[in-house]
């Protein structure tokens, strides 16, 4: 670990403020980002520590729910309203890390996490244009079970590693966001990028921007909600093919349909060819591999995951055949 | 490996040779074990009692004062480099950065390390344990990806991680072999276990196979393994009045010190090597360069160090099971007997090592057959030298020979349990020996009792629960038992009074599993004192002999040792005693320990305290140190230890995920001696086994011959969820001849449950996996 200062910051204009020089990081719940720092990945030369911020859920007068940037995950995932009303969230949160973990990050950090690809974390040994732009990347030929095979550029075929911006993306939630220019919000599936030919950027976010909450729109349908992750292990590994899903029947057929994936790109995936594919169709299995076959048409696989669209397409179709049924796994 | 080396091995393997053709012809009286431990028959001590570990509750409050937590004054803190690539030069160090940063008291490379002699690579000699042949931070040249190649030492751990981050080096690459296939090209060769080649054949198994009615004959891949003890290996090292002082955590203590004190030209009583507490070791804590570097670089920068490894540390510098392929072939008739055997494997080692995989181990002694091939061959590759890993050979040996024999049963429309029992042999196949205790029929039958193993889907695939398909597997596991010679053990008896309590102290290891508490047990009992009375002292290279925590051996070395010491403390108590004593004029072999004292074995009126005998001999203390009988018991007999195991599984029917519901072990052990301990040994065993079944996978990449997935995050081994209930029973029947009737069992847990998992997995889906891990992708 690289030596570096240590600041708390009162509120969220003090943390805009600390926040603004170079090389400086927030420190949220530190589950990524310490570790990051001890491989020597990320080497700030000052931490703003801003678990003091907001830690509210409070609703909000659209009948959506406003969710401090300083919320735990844990206390997310248990949250009454989120657990009756987004249950695709709650359950997306509990998927993933561990208890100890979730109890320690927070929501903007978790929406900041990095890939977990093992020839970025290799600061001495591998090559990574995510790590240090222009130096090639030795994941595309290397090991890549957990790579992506939408979006991915020459430069980079890392994925995402988080479960609940799955869910967020699904539930196009609003990112608020502060900085020395004041105030935006941001959809949230504007937030996080595809590499391109610059992977080191993982969202849009300008140097010294803050989160500092996540807004849920109301969803009628979200109550018929769910995710489905899966993985390597039974408990405490990163998602293979994760899948969150919203569906509201119309009659027989279904009325609207909500997919996100994770596990297969840069940035969670908003699956809105198989939403299209799917409105008004009848819920058959048959409806269902067609609109996740539109979806991955493009998919490139590597070396080690070429099981990925067939795996996202069997686990989306078992999700929306239980959403269909109202039943959930 | 050098001709010097190999010459050695070639001579211990003629020795060994010779051995073996004098031992089966001498009577059994002769033979260690030949006469059954007394302790066998006696039925109502604490022995199979379940007793909690002595040290738990030290353990459990923090007390317990393992390798990184000991403390010297001045002391620093090391961080260790690494090397980037496969094989090649340093050509330049730049370690500028890394010497002014803050703290720093020390960087270390080979340019100012301290000259220092080669370690011994394990095998050379009885007491050599070192890693490789190959000198440590004495040259420019780099072996593997991961080598350490500098020590920073500074005042706090955080300053050293630090400043070893800022050194660079630039290197000068040469050619080198880091894939299986550039390996296999280089060349082939046979490989040698402790100097003996790994081969047997036993008739003409090809042609027997050629005319088999049935045959199976197919190919099994397992992956590299490392370690992942849940300490990492470390050392707090001092020289002190140019002696120098290791605080460990070590399996192997004596040898460990012996091959450090040569590296350094001590003497074995100038390094003083201690490990009190060890968590967990399986085959890793053993000397590696860590230990070396840390002892160079204490004796450099004057002052002492304490050398942790993170767990990327451990996967760079400490060894693990090699991969293997392996190809079993059986023929059989249609009534199921087999006539045809044939188990082959190659695994990968270094230039600079000797250690095959031995996976046909197990399967020497596993099945009747008139007709067996087994051979292990090894390809050389540039990588960290491979080590022992739990049950090294059978654990992914098991994996071939018990998949197959599940396809032969599926072949034939056979149970497969009555299709092993059916071949269950009356002799040892391979070397023809009787064996010593063999009793896996009867844990078969109650193992398949109490798993329920009737209910099993007589057809793979149909059995069905929403999503699940479910299924049910089993399979042999086996390891034999062992006893290394250099064992020795001091009893010092000590009185108080009218009380009399008991030293025993063996240079053994105590990893976690309860061998402190089963030593003071046996110890109890063959003493005739009670337990608190007792004490164990061990984890210290200052007690005479050496014992290592390896090979599933150190109770009966222990064991023998102690017969052995207290052979010798009734023969001292019987000079002290004198003729005043009614044990007057009785020889040693007719006295033995009771109630706290000596007796007649068949007057137990006879008797007199130890108390007594100490008094009138106006002695407050008696000591006696005695060395273990040589283990010729093994040349006498097959000596194994032997379980089913049978499991339950789910697997997704839409993803391929695998779940494993239920498993249950069932072990012929011989005795258990505490019942406690053991059952947690048999089940992290099973654990281990589950993880290598379903996910432990080293990504070694081919390319660069680096581990890419060195983190408890990236290398998969089970989590909580991941394990079912694990329902373990044993045999609990003595083996005749060994100390206290035991056999070892820290291995043969894992053993088997790779195999038993598999054949799940194919009952419940139709599927075959035969390379782990079984991941989803395999099943969807």
């Amino acid at each position: 670990m690289t030596p570096f200062s240590y600041t708390r910051a009162e509120d969220v204009s003090d943390a805009v403020r600390l926040g603004a020089g170079d090389a400086t990081a927030f420190l949220g719940g530190g589950t990524n980002l310490v570790d990051l720092m001890r491989e020597t990945v990320a080497q700030p030369d000052r931490l703003v520590d801003v678990t003091g911020l907001s830690n509210a859920i409070a609703e909000t007068a659209d009948g959506g729910l406003l969710i401090g940037a300083a919320v735990r995950n844990t206390a997310l995932a248990e949250h009454q309203a989120v657990r009756t009303r987004y249950p695709v969230l709650s359950r997306a949160i509990l998927a993933g890390a561990s208890g100890q973990i979730r109890n320690m990050a927070t929501v903007g950090g978790n929406l900041l996490q990095r890939t977990r690809c093992t020839y970025f974390y290799d600061t001495d040994g591998s090559r990574c244009n995510k790590r240090t732009p222009g130096t090639g990347c030795d994941a595309r030929e290397g090991f890549s079970r957990i790579h992506a095979i939408l979006g991915a550029s020459d430069a980079c075929v890392a994925t995402h590693p988080s479960d609940m911006c799955v869910a967020l993306t699904m539930l196009e939630a609003t990112v608020h966001i502060e900085g020395r220019d004041g105030a935006r919000t941001l959809a949230f599936g504007d937030l996080h990028r595809l590499p391109g030919d610059r992977p080191d950027l993982d969202t849009v976010l300008s140097p010294g921007e803050l989160i500092t909450a996540i807004a849920l729109p109301p969803l009628r349908f979200a109550a018929r909600s769910t995710y489905r992750k899966v993985r390597d292990r039974a408990s405490y590994a990163f998602a293979l093919i994760s899948v969150a899903a919203a569906v509201e029947m119309d009659g027989d057929r279904i009325g609207d349909v909500r997919i996100a994936f994770g596990g297969v790109a840069h940035k969670p995936w908003r699956a809105t060819k198989v939403e299209a594919a799917l409105r008004g169709a009848s819920p058959t299995e048959a409806a269902f591999r067609a609109a996740a076959a539109a979806e991955f048409a493009d998919a490139r696989s590597l070396r080690d995951n070429a099981f990925k669209p067939e795996l996202a397409t069997r686990t989306l179709a078992a999700v929306l055949a239980d959403l269909v049924k109202g039943e959930v796994a | 490996m050098s001709i010097v080396e190999t010459a050695k091995q070639a001579v211990q393997g003629v020795m060994q040779g010779a051995m073996e053709k004098l031992v089966p012809l001498a009577p059994d009286s002769w033979i260690p074990g030949g006469r059954p431990d007394p302790l066998i028959a006696r039925k109502h001590g604490l022995i199979g009692t379940p007793i909690s570990r002595l040290d738990g509750a030290l353990k459990v409050k923090g007390e317990a004062t393992f390798a990184a937590e000991f403390r010297f004054d001045e002391m620093a803190y090391a961080a260790l480099a690494y090397a980037t690539i496969p094989r090649g030069r340093i050509a330049a160090v730049d370690s500028a950065a890394a010497e002014g940063a803050p703290g720093v008291v020390l960087v270390m490379t080979h340019r100012n390390a301290p000259r220092m002699n080669k370690p011994g690579v394990f095998g050379s000699s009885p007491t050599a344990v070192g890693p490789a042949d190959l000198p440590i931070l004495q040259d420019d040249r780099i072996h593997w990806n991961g080598q350490p190649i500098a020590c920073v030492l500074a005042k706090t751990q955080d300053q050293a991680d630090h400043a070893a981050s800022l050194l660079r080096f630039t290197y000068d690459e040469e050619p080198s072999t880091t894939s299986l296939e550039g390996a296999k090209a280089n060349g082939i060769e046979q490989g040698l276990f402790m100097g003996q080649p790994l081969l047997n054949e036993i008739g003409d198994a090809k042609a027997a196979l050629a005319t088999a009615p049935h045959v199976v004959d197919q190919v099994y891949r397992t992956p590299r393994h490392n370690h992942n003890p849940i300490e990492p290996h470390a050392a707090t090292i001092a020289w002190v009045d140019g002696e120098l002082v290791i605080h460990d955590a070590s399996q192997m203590v004596t040898a460990q010190a012996q091959t450090i004190g040569e590296v350094f030209d001590l003497d074995l009583a100038q390094v003083r090597l201690t490990s009190p507490y060890v968590g967990g070791g399986f085959g890793s804590k053993g000397l590696w360069d860590h230990q070396i570097i840390g002892a160079a670089a204490a004796k450099l920068a004057q002052r002492p160090v304490r050398i942790a490894l993170s767990r990327e540390g451990v996967y760079r510098v400490v060894g693990g099971r090699s991969l293997t392929e392996q190809r079993v072939a059986i023929g059989a008739t249609a009534d199921g007997d087999f006539d045809a055997l044939i188990h082959t494997g190659l695994s990968v080692m270094t230039p600079h090592n000797n250690m095959p995989e031995p996976v046909i181990l197990g399967t020497r002694a596993a099945y009747a057959c008139p007709n067996i091939t087994l051979q292990v061959e090894v390809a050389r590759m540039n990588m960290l030298a491979n080590t022992f890993m739990r049950a090294p050979g059978e654990a992914v040996g098991t994996f071939a020979l018990e998949c197959s024999i599940d396809e032969l049963a599926v072949d034939l429309g056979m149970d497969p349990v009555e299709l092993r029992i059916r071949n269950e042999p009356d002799k040892d196949p391979t070397s023809g020996l009787a064996f010593s205790s063999r009793h896996i029929v009867e844990a078969w039958r109650s193992g398949a009792e109490q798993f329920g193993w009737a209910d099993r889907p007589a057809v793979a695939g149909e059995r069905r629960d929403g999503e699940w398909q479910v299924g049910m597997g089993c399979a042999t596991g086996t390891y034999p038992y062992y006893r290394m010679p250099g064992a020795q053990a001091r009893i010092t008896l000590t009185r108080e009074g009218d009380t009399v309590r008991a030293k025993i102290e063996v240079a053994a290891a105590e990893m976690g599993m309860g061998t402190s508490t089963t030593t003071a047990i046996v110890a109890a009992e063959r003493l005739a004192l009670p337990m608190e009375c007792i004490e164990i002292g061990y984890g210290d290279s200052s007690i005479p002999g050496a014992i290592m925590a390896g090979g599933s051996q150190q109770t009966a070395a222990i064991g023998a040792a102690v017969i052995a010491a207290q052979n010798a403390l009734v023969a001292e108590l019987l000079k002290l005693a004198g003729n005043d004593s009614p044990l007057a004029g009785l020889s040693a072999d007719e006295v033995d320990s009771k109630d706290g004292g000596l007796a007649k074995r068949d007057d137990l009126t006879r008797r007199e305290s130890y108390a007594s005998i100490l008094t009138r001999a106006q002695r407050d203390s008696i000591t006696v140190t005695e060395a273990a009988s040589q283990p010729l018991e093994l040349m006498r007999w097959s000596m194994h230890s032997h379980s089913a195991i049978f499991c339950e599984v789910r697997v997704n029917a839409i993803t391929g995920e695998t779940r494993v519901s239920r498993i249950l072990g069932s072990f012929d052990c011989g005795r258990i001696l505490n019942p406690k301990t053991a059952k947690s040994q048999f089940r992290g065993g099973i654990i281990m086994g589950l993880g290598m079944a379903l996910m432990e996978e080293t990504q070694f990449d081919e390319r660069s011959g680096r581990i890419m997935n060195p983190s408890l995050a990236e290398y998969h081994i089970p989590v909580h969820l991941d394990v079912p209930e694990i329902d373990v029973i044993w045999t609990d029947i003595a083996d005749p001849h060994t100390p206290m009737g035991a056999h070892g069992i820290g291995e043969i847990g894992i053993t088997g449950v790779a195999a038993a998992v598999a054949n799940a997995v194919y009952n419940a889906t139709g599927k075959r996996v035969r390379d782990l891990p079984i991941t989803l992708d395999k099943l969807m």
